[in-house]
C-alpha cells in the first residue's frame, strides 16, 4: 500500500468515525461516561485496597480524576466536527439574544442604522469615485481645455483644436464635443431634444462601441459627407421601440436630414454633457467654429502608452505657447491644461462625498461604541454565569468562542438589516436629488446595492464583530473562577468598568460634537447660499426656453418679429406683470462670454473675457434689479439705431474706476467701427453665474439689435408662477407649432434644482441627520454610564446620606461626575471639529471653519442634552432611601 | 495534589500502542500498566488518556469493544490493529533515533 492511499484511507476512516460519533452522539457520550466511571471505581478500589478509608478513597479518586465534564469534552472534541461547537455556540447565542430582547433589539437597531448609513453613502462614493467611467481603460482618457486668467478650464476654439490635434505627440487621438439641441418634429409640434455634436473619433477616443450599427468613420465630420447620427440607448428604446431596423433610416430635424447609423450601449453616459439623445458629427462648422477667437468646444483625448498626465499637460502648454506667438490677436494669454476626465467629472462632488462618508463613519463609530458599552454591561452581569460555566468545565477557548459567536450573531443580524436599510436609503437619497442635478451626474443614476457595497458591509461587519468579541474578554475573569463566584468581586469590577465606560463616553461625546459642528457649518453654508444677494427678485418669476427652427427664423427680420410677437402675446396674458427675453437667464453659468476693449483706454493685447447677455427693453425692471446710472434699452433700439450696451457695476468698478462710463464706447479687440457700442447704462450685479460663484463683470446687449432664434422668456407674474407655465407654452405654440418649447420652470425651482444647491442641501441634511443620531446615541451613552455608576454606588450613597450628607450634595456629586465627562468630551470635540472643518472648507460657503457662533451653539446644545441625561440618574441617586440602600446590599 | 512530571511530548500514543501489544486492555488497565512498568515514574493523566484513545481510534490504529472484566464489570477494551502495529514500529524507531541523537549531544558535553 503506498503512502497516498494510506493517508486517504486514514482520512476516510477518521471521517466515518466522526460521522458515527455525530449520529450516535448520545450513545457515544454515555459510553464515555461508563468508561470513565469504570476508571474511577477501579482507582477507588485500588486506593481502598492500599488501606485507605472508603470515604477518603472515593474523594481521592474523584479529585485525581478532576473535572469529569472537561475530560469528556476533551475526548468529544477529538471525534467531533469543528462546526458542531460553532452550531452549539450559535444556538446558544441566539437563545441569549432572545432571552434579552431589550439588549438585542437596541444593539441591532443602533448597529444596523450605523451600518446602513455607511453602506448607503459608500454606494454613492462607489458610483462616483471608485467605479470607473464606462469606457475602456478610463484612466487614460483626459479632458483638454484652454486656459486664461479669467477662465481656468475653458472651451477651446475649433481652429486651435485642429492645430493641437496635428501638433501633439502625447495623444493617440484627440477629439472634441459640444452640446447642441435639435428640434424633433412630432405630431404635437416641434420638440426640443438635447443632442451633442462631436468630432468623428469621439467614441473611439472614449473606447465606446455602438451595440448596433457602426461608429462614425474617420473623416465623417467633413461638411461634404452625408449627415449621420448615433442614438443613445434610451432614445432607441423610447422613440424607436428598440427596433433593430432603425439603422439606415433617415431622420429630419430642424438642422437637416440625418441617417441613423448606430445605437450606443445602455451603460454609456457622458457626464460633462449630461443627457444627449442624439450624437451627431460637427459636420457644418458654425460661425463661431470658423473663428480662432471663438471658443465653444471641449476636448477629450486618449493618452499614448508612454505619455503621462504631466507630459501631456506640458506638451499641450508648449503648443499653446507656439500658437500665442503665431496668432497674437486671438491667442494671447491662451494656455492649455490636461486633466484626467474622471477628475473633471467628479471634481465637484468629491469633497461632499468624502465629507458624507466621513460623517457616516463617525456615526458608525458612535454606534459601535454604544453597542460595545452595552456588551460590556452585559458581560459584567454575566460574570457569574461565566464563572459557573468555567467551574462546570467549560474550557477557556470555548468561552472565548462563545463570546465571539454572540458578537458575530449580533453583527450578522445588524449587517443584514443594515444592507436593507442601505438599499432603501440609496433609493431615497437618489430621489431626493432634483432631476436637473441628477442629469449632470449620470453616474449617480440607477445606483443600487452592488457587490462593492456588500463587500464593504462585510468589511465593516468583520471589524465590528472583532470589536464586540474582544470587548467582553477584557472584562472576563477567565481562569479566575473563584473571583467570579465570590460576591465581593462585584464592587471592584464595577469600578473598573466605570472607568472604561467613562472613557468610551468621552470619545462618544467628542465624536457627536464633531458631527454637530460639521452639521452646523454645512447648514449655515446652505442657508447663506440660499440667502445670497442675487441682486434681483427670484420669486414670481416663470421661465421657458424657446427654440425656433433656423430655417424659418435664422435671419434678423424674422427673429426680430418673433421677439416682438412673444413680448406682445405674453404681456397680454392675464396674471402677467412684465415680460423679458434673454439669451441666458440669471444663474446660468459663467459662460457665453465675449472679449472686449474700451475705446480710448490703453490696451496691451489682454483678453477681457466677460459673460454677455442679450436682453430686451426694461429687462432689469422686470428682474426688479436696479439701474445705477443711465438707462435701460428702449423699444425703438433696433438694428437701425446706433449700437448701445449696458454694463454691470462690477465692470464699471474694474474698468472705469475714476470716470463715468456712460457715453464711453466699447468694442471688439480690433475696435472695428461695426463692433463699437456706446455704454448707456450701469446696472446692479445680477448674479449670472452659479449661486456660489463670485460676482463678475458682465455686458448686456440690446436683443432687438442682435435677435436670435434661441431665447429664454422670463415672466414676472402676479399669481403663482407654476400655474402660468402651461399657458406660456401654449401661447408660444400659437405663434408657430414648429417652435420648440422646453425647460418650463420657475426661478425658485431653478435655484432649488441647481447642482450647487443640491450638493449643499444634501450635505447639510445628511450630516444634520447623522449629527442628530450621534447626539441621541452620545447622550444615551452618557446616561447609561451615569445610571450604571449610580446603581453601583447605591450603598455608598446610602452611607453618605445616613451620615448626614444633604440631598443637594448627592445631586452635586453625580452631576459633577457627568459634567466632567461632558466637558472632556466637548473639549476634545472642539479641537477635533476645528481640524475637520478646515478639511471641509471647500464645501463651506460664507462661513469660516473657525465659526465661533457655531461652535458655542453646538457645545451649548450638547451640554444641555448631557445635563438632561445626567439629571435623571442624579435624581434617582438623591432619592435613595438610606435605610433601604443599606439593607439591600 | 503534587504535580507529576509530564510525559515527553508525543510519546503517549507510542506508550499506549506498546502496552496494547501484549493483550487487549481497558483504559484503566493501560494507565496502571504504564505506571507499574515504569516504577511509578510515568503517570498517565485521565485528561490525556481518553482523548488520546479517541485519537488512536480515529486513526484506525486501535479497535474498541465492550467486554466483561474478571470482576464482572463491563469495560471498553482496546485492541491493537495491524496498522497500529506498523505505526508503533515507526514511532519506536523514530524515538530511538531521537534518544540516540540526544545521547550523543550529551556525551559530547561531558567530554
Amino acid at each position: 500500500m503506498n503512502r497516498m492511499e494510506d493517508v486517504s484511507m486514514d482520512w476516510a476512516s477518521g471521517f466515518f468515525q466522526r460521522l458515527k460519533a455525530l449520529i450516535w452522539r448520545k450513545r457515544y457520550r454515555s459510553e464515555l461516561d461508563e468508561e470513565m466511571a469504570f476508571h474511577r471505581v477501579e482507582t477507588e478500589r485500588e486506593l481502598r485496597s492500599s488501606g485507605m478509608k472508603p470515604s477518603d478513597a472515593r474523594r481521592a479518586a474523584m479529585r485525581q480524576f478532576g473535572n469529569a465534564e472537561q475530560l469528556k469534552n476533551g475526548s468529544t472534541s477529538v471525534v467531533s466536527f469543528r462546526f458542531e461547537a460553532v452550531i452549539q455556540d450559535l444556538q446558544f447565542a441566539f437563545r441569549q439574544l432572545r432571552k434579552n430582547p431589550g439588549f438585542a433589539l437596541t444593539a441591532i437597531a443602533i448597529l444596523s442604522l450605523g451600518i446602513g448609513a455607511s453602506v448607503a453613502i459608500f454606494g454613492f462614493v462607489d458610483g462616483a469615485l471608485i467605479k470607473p467611467l464606462p469606457y475602456s481603460n478610463p484612466n487614460r482618457v483626459m479632458g483638454v481645455y484652454e486656459t486664461s486668467t479669467a477662465c481656468p478650464h475653458c472651451n477651446l476654439s475649433y481652429q486651435d483644436y485642429l492645430d493641437w490635434k496635428k501638433q501633439n505627440r502625447v495623444f493617440q487621438s484627440l477629439d472634441v464635443w459640444t452640446g447642441g439641441g435639435i428640434l424633433l418634429p412630432t405630431p404635437a409640434g416641434a420638440e426640443p431634444v438635447p443632442a451633442a455634436r462631436v468630432s468623428d473619433g469621439f467614441f473611439h477616443t472614449l473606447g465606446v462601441k455602438p451595440i448596433l450599427g457602426r461608429d462614425f468613420y474617420p473623416g465623417e465630420s467633413a461638411p461634404d459627407k452625408p449627415r449621420t447620427t448615433l442614438l443613445s440607448y434610451a432614445t432607441w428604446q423610447n422613440r424607436f421601440n428598440g427596433d433593430r431596423s432603425v439603422i439606415g433610416r433617415s431622420l429630419t430635424v430642424d438642422s437637416g436630414t440625418y441617417t441613423i447609423i448606430g445605437v450606443l450601449p445602455p451603460d454609456f453616459q457622458f457626464a460633462p454633457k449630461g443627457r444627449a439623445d442624439f450624437w451627431m458629427t460637427l459636420h457644418d462648422p458654425t460661425g463661431c467654429e470658423q473663428r480662432r477667437s471663438c471658443h465653444d468646444l471641449n476636448g477629450v483625448g486618449r493618452l499614448n502608452d508612454d505619455a503621462s498626465v504631466a507630459t501631456a499637460d506640458a506638451d499641450m502648454k508648449a503648443i499653446a505657447a507656439r500658437l500665442e506667438l503665431q496668432y497674437p490677436d486671438s491667442n494671447l494669454g491662451q494656455g492649455a491644461i490636461v486633466l484626467p476626465l474622471a477628475t473633471v467629472i467628479t471634481g465637484d462632488i468629491k469633497p461632499v462625498l468624502l465629507v458624507l462618508l466621513g460623517g457616516a463613519t463617525l456615526l458608525l463609530l458612535i454606534a459601535c461604541i454604544n453597542v460595545a458599552s452595552l456588551v460590556l454591561v452585559r458581560a459584567e452581569s454575566r460574570k457569574r454565569e461565566m464563572a459557573v460555566r468555567g467551574a462546570l468545565g467549560a474550557s477557556r477557548s470555548r468561552m472565548i468562542g462563545q463570546f465571539a459567536t454572540e458578537g458575530a450573531a449580533l453583527v450578522a443580524l445588524s449587517t443584514l438589516l443594515g444592507l436593507c436599510l442601505a438599499g432603501f436609503g440609496m433609493q431615497a437619497l437618489t430621489s431626493l436629488l432634483p432631476k436637473p442635478a441628477l442629469d449632470s451626474m449620470p453616474y449617480l443614476q440607477g445606483l443600487h446595492l452592488n457587490l462593492h457595497c456588500v463587500l464593504f458591509a462585510m468589511l465593516l461587519a468583520v471589524l465590528a464583530a472583532a470589536l464586540f468579541s474582544i470587548t467582553p474578554l477584557l472584562r472576563l475573569p477567565l481562569g479566575r473562577v473563584i473571583d467570579g463566584l465570590q460576591e465581593g468581586g462585584r464592587g471592584y469590577a464595577g469600578r473598573s468598568w466605570r472607568s472604561l465606560g467613562a472613557n468610551l463616553v468621552v470619545l462618544e461625546l467628542a465624536t457627536a460634537m464633531v458631527l454637530l459642528a460639521g452639521a452646523g457649518l454645512l447648514s449655515k453654508s446652505f442657508y447663506k447660499l440660499l440667502h445670497v444677494d442675487l441682486h434681483f427678485a427670484p420669486d414670481h418669476l416663470a421661465m421657458i426656453t424657446v427654440q425656433a427652427p433656423d430655417a424659418t427664423y435664422g435671419k434678423a427680420p424674422q427673429s426680430l418679429k418673433l421677439d416682438h410677437e412673444l413680448m406682445r402675446r405674453i404681456s397680454a396674458l392675464p396674471g402677467v406683470i412684465s415680460v423679458g427675453l434673454a439669451s441666458d437667464p440669471p444663474l446660468t453659468c459663467r459662460c457665453d462670454t465675449t472679449w472686449f476693449r474700451i475705446l480710448g483706454h490703453p490696451w496691451h493685447g489682454e483678453h477681457n473675457d466677460v459673460p454677455e447677455r442679450d436682453v430686451t427693453p426694461d429687462y432689469f425692471k422686470m428682474l426688479r434689479s436696479r439701474v445705477i446710472s443711465g438707462r435701460e434699452f428702449t423699444e425703438s433700439e433696433d438694428s437701425t439705431k446706433a449700437r448701445t450696451v449696458i454694463i454691470n457695476s462690477a465692470l464699471a468698478k474694474q474698468f472705469f474706476p475714476n470716470e463715468d462710463p456712460i457715453g464711453k464706447k466699447i468694442g471688439g479687440l480690433d475696435l472695428s467701427k461695426d463692433s463699437l457700442h456706446e455704454i448707456v447704462g450701469v446696472v446692479e450685479d445680477v448674479r449670472e453665474a452659479q449661486l456660489d460663484a463670485e460676482l463678475i463683470p458682465a455686458i448686456y446687449y440690446p436683443m432687438y439689435q442682435e435677435p436670435s432664434d434661441f431665447i429664454v422668456v422670463l415672466v414676472r407674474t402676479s399669481q403663482s408662477p407654476e400655474s402660468m407655465l402651461p399657458l406660456l407654452s401654449a401661447t408660444v405654440h400659437q405663434i408657430d407649432p414648429g417652435i420648440g418649447v422646453s425647460n418650463p420652470t420657475t426661478m425658485d425651482q431653478q435655484i432649488d434644482d441647481s447642482q450647487t444647491a443640491a450638493i449643499h442641501r444634501s450635505a447639510a441634511y445628511l450630516v444634520g441627520g447623522f449629527a442628530a443620531l450621534a447626539l441621541l446615541l452620545g447622550v444615551v451613552g452618557l446616561y447609561g454610564v451615569i445610571a450604571y455608576s449610580v446603581s453601583q454606588r447605591t450603598r455608598e450613597i446610602g452611607v453618605r446620606m445616613a451620615l448626614g450628607a444633604p440631598r443637594g450634595s448627592v445631586y452635586g456629586m453625580i452631576l459633577r461626575e457627568a459634567g466632567l465627562l461632558t466637558v472632556l468630551g466637548i473639549a476634545l470635540g472642539v479641537g477635533a471639529s476645528l481640524g475637520v472643518a478646515t478639511l471641509m472648507s471647500k464645501l463651506l460657503f460664507g462661513v469660516a471653519a473657525w465659526d465661533i457662533e457655531n461652535l458655542t451653539g453646538v457645545a451649548l446644545l450638547l451640554g444641555c442634552f448631557a445635563l438632561l441625561a445626567s439629571f435623571l440618574p442624579a435624581r434617582r441617586a438623591a432619592g435613595v432611601d438610606p435605610a433601604e440602600a443599606l439593607r439591600t446590599e | 495534589m503534587a504535580k507529576k512530571p509530564d510525559l515527553l511530548p508525543g510519546t503517549l500514543d507510542m506508550l499506549i500502542l506498546k502496552t496494547l501489544t501484549r493483550a487487549p486492555l481497558h483504559g484503566y488497565g493501560i494507565a496502571q500498566h504504564i505506571k507499574r512498568i515504569s516504577d511509578d515514574v510515568l503517570t498517565v493523566e485521565e485528561g490525556s488518556l481518553y482523548p488520546a484513545l479517541q485519537r488512536l481510534l480515529l486513526q484506525g490504529w486501535v479497535k474498541a469493544e465492550w467486554k466483561m472484566t474478571e470482576t464482572n464489570r463491563r469495560a471498553r477494551y482496546y485492541t491493537l490493529t495491524i496498522e497500529g502495529r506498523k505505526q508503533l514500529g515507526l514511532e519506536v524507531s523514530e524515538f530511538e533515533r531521537m534518544i540516540a541523537a540526544i545521547g550523543r549531544v550529551l556525551q559530547d558535553q561531558e567530554a
